[in-house]
């Protein structure tokens, strides 16, 4: 691929400068915006799903200062984790200079006076939509999950009263059924996003819609993973360590997507490509979607086919 | 005339104390065998530990019922728990959300509410006070939160516990989950974690 970019600074196509002022905290709201009550109740819900991996423990979920489908779920499960001592950090889709990533992080920054940042070896709490960071996370970190829907089964059931039921009874057939009409139909399994995972050999449960391709980053990671859903009211967690498998079939094993192309800015061969649109005619190239590691990797040197050097201008 | 109970100080710092004890609590509870400690900066009152006053200060409310073990019903505890956590305090271990009691009292972990498989949730959640804590031994933990296994003391827990732990554990994804205190220190064995214990000559 040797596609070359018009754009002359050459940053990550989502890079934004970094906040050189830092964000006063306002007055007026408890620590991390919600009431102690609110805290205790959630934080008494963590703890169930810490003890039943994979499990959507209900809770009484509040109206946050931001429509559902932003985040509300993984704010709250934040909030009521975070402490003075912590670093935040937050990603959509990868990226932590979109507005929903800047947003959530200036919330923390605002109503708990957190340090935040923008490098996940530095962060002791990482709030996600929809990926998960390229570098590995260690134990000292918490990563905490923005859930639409956190029911694996609703798609196929959409009684709530049906799916308790077939979860309590570890009665996942339709689970299966439903990939193998797609093997039926298309020859392969055609989830790429939200393919559903078994937790510790029990619970089917939601990855939310991260790519299949951040599904076995889930497996025995180092880190304790926490699911929050605002709108549909339920935590979930999956323990340091913990087995996580993708659902498959012996002659239809599960498997990962794959780029012919690399990083255009750093070359990375590992991570998982955006497609990126760069003119009106057709020209397109692709880079990380983890604008960290790409940010990370061209510091270092790397360089892709399809931009110049890293420069100190480049900003960060 | 009514008797008045002097009733100790909680939190020095609400907000920050209850989130403090709380993670502790989350770490051992997502690392089980991990020994964290915590404490309310202010000594409860006799027989409660440090550790088990702060994870009830941050965590036990008036939305969950507690159960106290006979050695704990005394009134500078209800006084200070009624008034510091605004928590019932009820008789039957049945219907508790929370328990406090001691390793040498623990009731048949089968007394306690144990959920059921629809809401493995509506489980009790026992602190347990022990003589002792420490990593250097005794039992082999291993299960989720993990990485291969891990080693834990435990000093002062009744004959037959951890007969009870595995019957308990067969019951997954209902069960209690237990957390020991030993002064300030706290481990929790969440219903998930197996427990080997040494094997007797």
């Amino acid at each position: 691929m040797s596609t070359v970019i018009q754009h002359p600074s050459a940053q990550h196509p989502s890079a934004a400068k970094t906040e050189t002022t830092p964000v006063a905290m306002i007055e007026g709201y408890n620590f991390a915006y919600l009431d102690e009550q609110t805290k205790r109740m959630i934080r008494r819900a963590i703890l169930k799903a810490v003890a039943v991996p994979g499990y959507q423990v209900p809770f009484g979920s509040r109206e946050m200062p931001l429509p559902y489908g932003w985040g509300t779920g993984g704010i709250q499960v934040t909030a009521a984790v975070i402490g003075p001592d912590d670093t935040l950090k937050v990603i959509d889709q990868g990226a932590d200079d979109t507005t929903n990533a800047v947003n959530i992080r200036r919330f923390f920054a605002k109503t708990a006076g957190v340090a935040t940042t923008e490098k996940t070896a530095d962060a002791s709490i990482i709030q996600t939509r929809h990926r998960i960071p390229e570098k590995p996370l260690t134990e000292e970190q918490i990563l905490v999950y923005q859930v639409p829907i956190p029911e694996p089964l609703r798609q196929l059931e959409a009684r709530e009263t049906e799916t308790r039921k077939m979860h309590a009874l570890e009665e996942y057939g339709v689970m299966h059924v439903s990939l193998y009409e797609d093997i039926a139909t298309f020859g392969r399994i055609t989830r790429s996003y939200n393919y559903p995972v078994k937790v510790a050999d029990r619970y089917v449960m939601a990855p939310s819609p991260i790519p299949k391709f951040d599904n076995p980053k889930m497996n025995r990671m180092p880190a304790l993973q926490l699911f929050g859903a605002g709108r549909e009211k339920r935590i979930y967690a999956v323990p340091p360590y913990t087995k996580v498998e993708s659902l498959d079939f012996e002659d239809h094993p599960f498997t990962i997507e794959s780029w012919e192309e690399n990083c255009a800015l750093c070359g990375a061969t590992d991570s998982y490509l955006d497609e990126v649109v760069i003119d009106d005619k057709g020209g397109k190239m692709f880079v990380c979607s983890d604008s960290d590691y790409c940010q990370e990797r061209r510091e270092a040197g790397h360089v892709g086919d399809g931009g110049p050097p890293h420069t100190e201008s480049d900003g960060r | 005339m009514t008797q008045t109970v002097g009733i100790r100080p909680g939190f020095s710092d609400p907000v920050m104390g209850a989130q403090r004890s709380f993670r502790a609590v989350l770490d051992a509870m997502s690392r089980p065998g991990v020994i964290r400690s915590t404490s309310t900066g202010n000594p409860p009152p006799v027989p409660l530990s440090e550790a088990t006053a702060a994870i009830c200060l941050g965590l036990v409310d008036h939305d969950t019922p507690l159960w106290l073990a006979p050695a704990f019903d005394r009134p500078e505890v209800t006084a200070f728990l009624r008034f510091h956590c605004g928590c019932a305090i009820i008789d039957r271990p049945a219907d508790a959300a929370f328990a406090i009691t001691t390793g040498a009292d623990l009731p048949p972990l089968g007394d306690f509410a144990l959920g059921d498989d629809a809401y493995p949730e509506h489980s009790t959640t026992v602190i347990v006070q022990v003589d002792g804590l420490g990593t250097d031994g005794g039992l082999t933990l291993s299960g989720p939160g993990i990485e291969t296994t891990h080693r834990l003391t435990v000093e002062g827990v009744r004959a037959g516990l951890w007969d009870d732990w595995a019957a308990n554990r067969e019951l997954f994804p209902r069960g209690v989950d237990l957390i020991l205190v030993h002064g300030a220190k706290l481990a929790a064995l969440p219903r998930t974690v197996a427990v080997d214990t040494p094997k007797e000559d």
